[in-house]
């Protein structure tokens, strides 16, 4: 091709060399989107050829963890999808509250932003004091970035827009102060949240969650990851404790899907109802 | 190579879908291909839009799902805030990465992804809009040995897009919205 693509096989060879040097594994993510950003990093930084770019790889560690950060997916919103967030405030919230001591999980949580999201929800609902979520994700340094709390100003009038569709009744703009280009949410709701670094392709189950969260990062995956990480959630959950996926994921023709039943609504929340 | 349906993917901006609407009704039922839309909106007109698709046309519309094997006579819509790309095993893959010309589905990325997954064996037809989205994407469809397609400027709303794609993309053929059903009929029997 005219724009010097590198070829699936070629992507696979970089995966296979960043999985033996450095034990980040890929190789079972859906090639099609990882061929798309391997290339892209490729075109950013203006290799002239395959073989520079993966003797860069193999012989410079921080070059590899930038290819590891790049190649991944890290958009993310808060309040993504109203609706979504809705149905945590009126079906979930509710149940959580019967614990006493609520824990949970949010997988592949990127720079926090649904994980700050979220601890409005239990601020709002008088439940994060006795509450504690654990932010994970592979990648160092957008936990890092969810350990500061703070995302740009510039995105606020979104995310109020956002929080009020979620069914929100305060002044958003009382979560954060405004600091030069950035808004730092308040301390009050990032002392619950506990960003620590978690791999869903080789690093197993650390505890047993009321709630799991994990959106947007199964679409990733091929299909056989996808069944190991949805076995992992189910063993991670308690009886009955609820597991909230992206809008375009699903339970269904999964390892799992017996043991879990969706919540009547059109949200993505399943309930684990079988052990 | 499996034995998968010639591929039609058609890609739209403002104005894109006034010419999907004049084509569909002229597809054959047993079209022996599959058709894709990549079609910028907002994401709250997502189950409007199959709706709105489907009344006009005898083949079943649908959102395109991530795993989904790709059917002939089948029409899929890319969902809003993804993009849509298609595995070499011809099924497809969503990704919510960073937006591309500022929209996400972006029809460069779809286009770019069936070219690598379906060579010479698919066709894409790029319609009315008002930004540069679609023009890279058919460069790579014709340098994989595929057919590129472009709505005539003249009878678009928005003719910037189209025109920005004759101006630097290889274009094999200019359609009036009125051509376009007998066109897609007959690639997809080639």
């Amino acid at each position: 091709m005219s724009r010097n693509l590198i070829s699936e096989q070629e992507v696979s060879l970089l995966l296979n060399d960043i999985l033996e040097r450095y034990g980040y594994d890929f190789t079972e993510y859906a090639p099609a989107s990882i061929n798309r950003r391997v290339n892209h990093l490729y075109q950013v930084d203006r290799f002239p050829s395959f073989a520079e770019y993966r003797y860069r790889i193999i012989s410079d560690p921080a070059y590899a963890l930038r290819f590891v950060e790049e190649i991944t997916v890290n958009v993310t919103e808060m309040f993504r999808d109203p609706s979504f967030y809705q149905a945590l405030r009126t079906q979930v919230l509710p149940v959580l509250a019967t614990y006493p001591f609520i824990r949970v999980w949010h997988a592949g949580c990127s720079t926090g932003e649904e994980v700050y999201s979220f601890a409005i929800l239990l601020k709002e609902a008088k439940l994060l004091h006795k509450a504690v979520i654990y932010a994970t994700d592979i990648n160092a340094g957008v936990l890092e970035k969810g350990r500061k709390g703070m995302f740009r100003l510039s995105q606020m009038q979104q995310y109020s827009r956002n929080y009020m569709e979620s069914g929100g009744r305060e002044d958003f703009s009382s979560y954060y102060t405004a600091n030069y280009e950035y808004a730092k949410f308040r301390e009050d709701l990032g002392e619950k949240i506990i960003f620590s670094p978690h791999n869903l392709v080789t690093d197993g189950s650390f505890n047993e969650f009321q709630l799991i969260i994990c959106r947007n990062v199964l679409i990733y995956f091929s299909k056989k990851l996808q069944d190991r990480v949805l076995t992992l959630f189910s063993d991670s959950l308690e009886q009955l404790g609820f597991l909230a996926l992206g809008s375009k994921e699903t339970l269904n023709f999964t390892s799992v899907t017996g043991k879990f039943k969706q919540l009547e609504n059109r949200e993505k929340i399943w309930r684990k109802v079988q052990l | 190579m499996t034995t998968a349906p010639y591929l039609i993917v058609i890609g739209g901006s403002a104005g894109g879908l006034h010419p999907i609407l004049t084509l569909l009704p002229g597809l054959v039922a047993s079209l022996p291909a599959a058709i894709l839309i990549v079609l910028h909106r907002q994401s709250h007109y997502e189950s409007v839009l199959t709706d709105l698709l489907s009344a006009k046309s005898a083949l079943p519309v649908k959102e395109a799902s991530e795993k989904e094997p790709l059917l002939p006579a089948t029409i899929y819509i890319a969902p809003a805030d993804y993009h849509l790309l298609i595995e070499t095993d011809h099924t497809f893959s969503l990704d919510d990465s960073e937006k591309v010309n500022f929209s996400r589905p972006s029809i460069d990325v779809t286009f770019t992804s069936a070219a690598l997954a379906y060579g010479s064996r698919m066709t894409a037809l790029l319609l009315s809009g008002a930004n540069t989205d679609g023009t890279e994407g058919l460069i790579d469809v014709h340098d994989a040995g595929g057919t590129t397609a472009v709505q005539d400027p003249a009878t678009a709303d928005s003719d910037y897009m189209p025109r920005q794609a004759i101006l630097h993309a290889p274009v094999d053929i200019i359609l009036q919205p009125s051509e376009m059903a007998a066109f897609i009929n007959r690639m997809a029997e080639v």
